[in-house]
């Protein structure tokens, strides 16, 4: 135990725990985005309601909701981990820096901590409008019904697309380097690494984009 | 050509340190950057003031002792060469060119555009090496390595510590140099025995003293003067992983 705490204070440790529990939460994506996908099956919103239903009442569904719950706070603290000690290493600035020279701009701190501030944001709010009152709501409205009112309000149609492609953006970067962070981004892996980065950072966050789009502007 | 410079100028280790403007004149295309240093203390001296104090040692881009941030760019804006190999040519005559020192905690200011890089042998000295037996020198055929694998290696140990990643790295992390020591000795047969406890040793010496940590974005790849690859990380990531398993 004492060994794994000190694997986890040391610099690479920290990044380990953010790489893991960063491509756990990927996986997750996955799950999410391929059960909201049944929005668009045209049967009024039957398979999508059931789906809802068994993701809900499903024990096994439930633990891992724990362990993704786990797996969020993890990436989180070990993500303002990592940014503080950074923030510490340079205590005085340089005049003139130019990183924009040699860093793609989704790799740059500011971008991966807005974003992680963003997607943060958004997924307080999205457990609040959705999770919450499915899970512990005494009488809700069906699933669909709640999605499809939310999604035609503009307002929250257009910030969920918003928060959806900051999380791209975030992935842009955080995917791939996770790879790097547990040392399996080698010459011979790397077409792999960046194909399934597509999907993370461009397919999935267009996949869930597509949804609000087409309530606001489709149907 | 003629030049404006903005230059780092800090009395100790204490001083707050600002910057100071200075002109050159009639500076050749060829020269390089330290030369035209050169020139500019030689102008301050003969005003009886103190000059810039820069690292320099062989000025052939092999011994790692010079190093500075150039209108924000670790050893000036060309890739692959170190400051001494910088020559004016590359910037616009007239224009002012900044210069400051790598700015890092762990790399604190001695004085002007020189800072402390102890913290690099340190971190060589907490696992940077290999057991040897003393004696005659062995036949260098003895142990058979495989040519990718040298190749791999030499291209690790190409490296020559002069801290450009730190400077670059927007978090201050030394992490491609401890990838390249840890490499260069974990590719090849003789780091093996001391393998396990390297890699611990010395990340641990890294945190220590106060670089930060990587976020892979890669600045210090294409601010390396020996164009030290990033993969060396992953395998310094690997060699962790591997160390905290196996020991």
């Amino acid at each position: 135990m004492k060994s794994l705490v000190k694997f986890f204070q040391s610099s690479v440790g920290k990044k380990i725990a953010m790489s893991l529990s960063g491509l756990f939460l990927c996986t997750f994506l996955i799950v999410h985005v391929s059960i909201n996908l049944l929005l668009f099956v045209n049967d009024g919103g039957a398979m999508y309601n059931e789906y809802s239903a068994f993701m809900s009442s499903n024990v096994i569904i439930r633990t891992i909701e724990i362990v993704l719950f786990l797996g969020i706070v993890i990436h989180m603290i070990s993500g303002v981990w990592v940014w503080l000690k950074n923030r510490a290493s340079r205590p005085i600035g340089y005049d003139t820096y130019k990183l924009s020279d040699n860093a793609p701009l989704s790799s740059r701190t500011p971008m991966l901590t807005t974003s992680a501030a963003l997607v943060g944001f958004f997924l307080v709010s999205h457990l609040i409008t959705f999770w919450i009152p499915t899970r512990f709501g005494a009488e809700h409205k069906l699933p669909y019904v709640m999605v499809s009112e939310a999604f035609s309000d503009p307002t929250l149609g257009i910030f969920y697309i918003i928060a959806v492609a900051f999380l791209g953006f975030h992935l842009k970067h955080g995917f791939q380097a996770s790879f790097q962070t547990l040392g399996l981004k080698t010459k011979r892996y790397l077409w792999l690494i960046q194909s399934l980065a597509v999907i993370f950072w461009l397919l999935i966050p267009l996949a869930f984009a597509a949804m609000p789009a087409y309530f606001l502007w489709f149907r | 050509m003629n030049f404006t410079l903005k230059i780092w100028r800090q009395k100790n280790r204490t001083d707050e340190g600002r910057f100071v403007e200075y002109t050159v004149k009639d500076i050749s295309p060829d020269a390089s950057l330290l030369e035209m240093l050169d020139v500019l203390n030689n102008d301050i001296v003969r005003k009886g003031e103190d000059p810039v104090a820069f690292d320099h040692d062989c000025r052939e881009g092999i011994c790692g002792s010079c190093g500075l941030v150039i209108d924000g760019r670790s050893h000036g804006p060309n890739r692959g060469i170190a400051t001494c190999e910088l020559r004016m040519r590359s910037f616009r005559d007239g224009n002012t060119i900044v210069v400051e020192p790598w700015r890092a905690k762990a790399f604190p200011i001695i004085k002007d555009l020189v800072v402390d890089r102890s913290a690099f042998e340190r971190i060589m000295q907490a696992g940077g090496y290999v057991s040897t037996k003393t004696g005659g020198v062995p036949d260098a055929n003895a142990i058979p390595i495989p040519k990718p694998v040298a190749e791999e290696a030499m291209d690790a140990a190409a490296c020559i510590g002069c801290g450009a990643c730190v400077a670059a790295c927007p978090n201050g992390s030394a992490m491609l140099f401890v990838s390249a020591k840890v490499s260069q000795l974990a590719l090849l047969p003789q780091g093996q025995v001391e393998r396990t406890e390297r890699v611990q040793r010395m990340v641990a010496r890294m945190d220590a003293e106060g670089f930060g940590n990587c976020s892979n974005n890669y600045a210090c790849e294409a601010e390396c003067p020996k164009k030290i690859s990033v993969e060396h990380i992953a395998r310094l990531n690997r060699e962790f992983i591997r160390a905290k398993v196996a020991g």
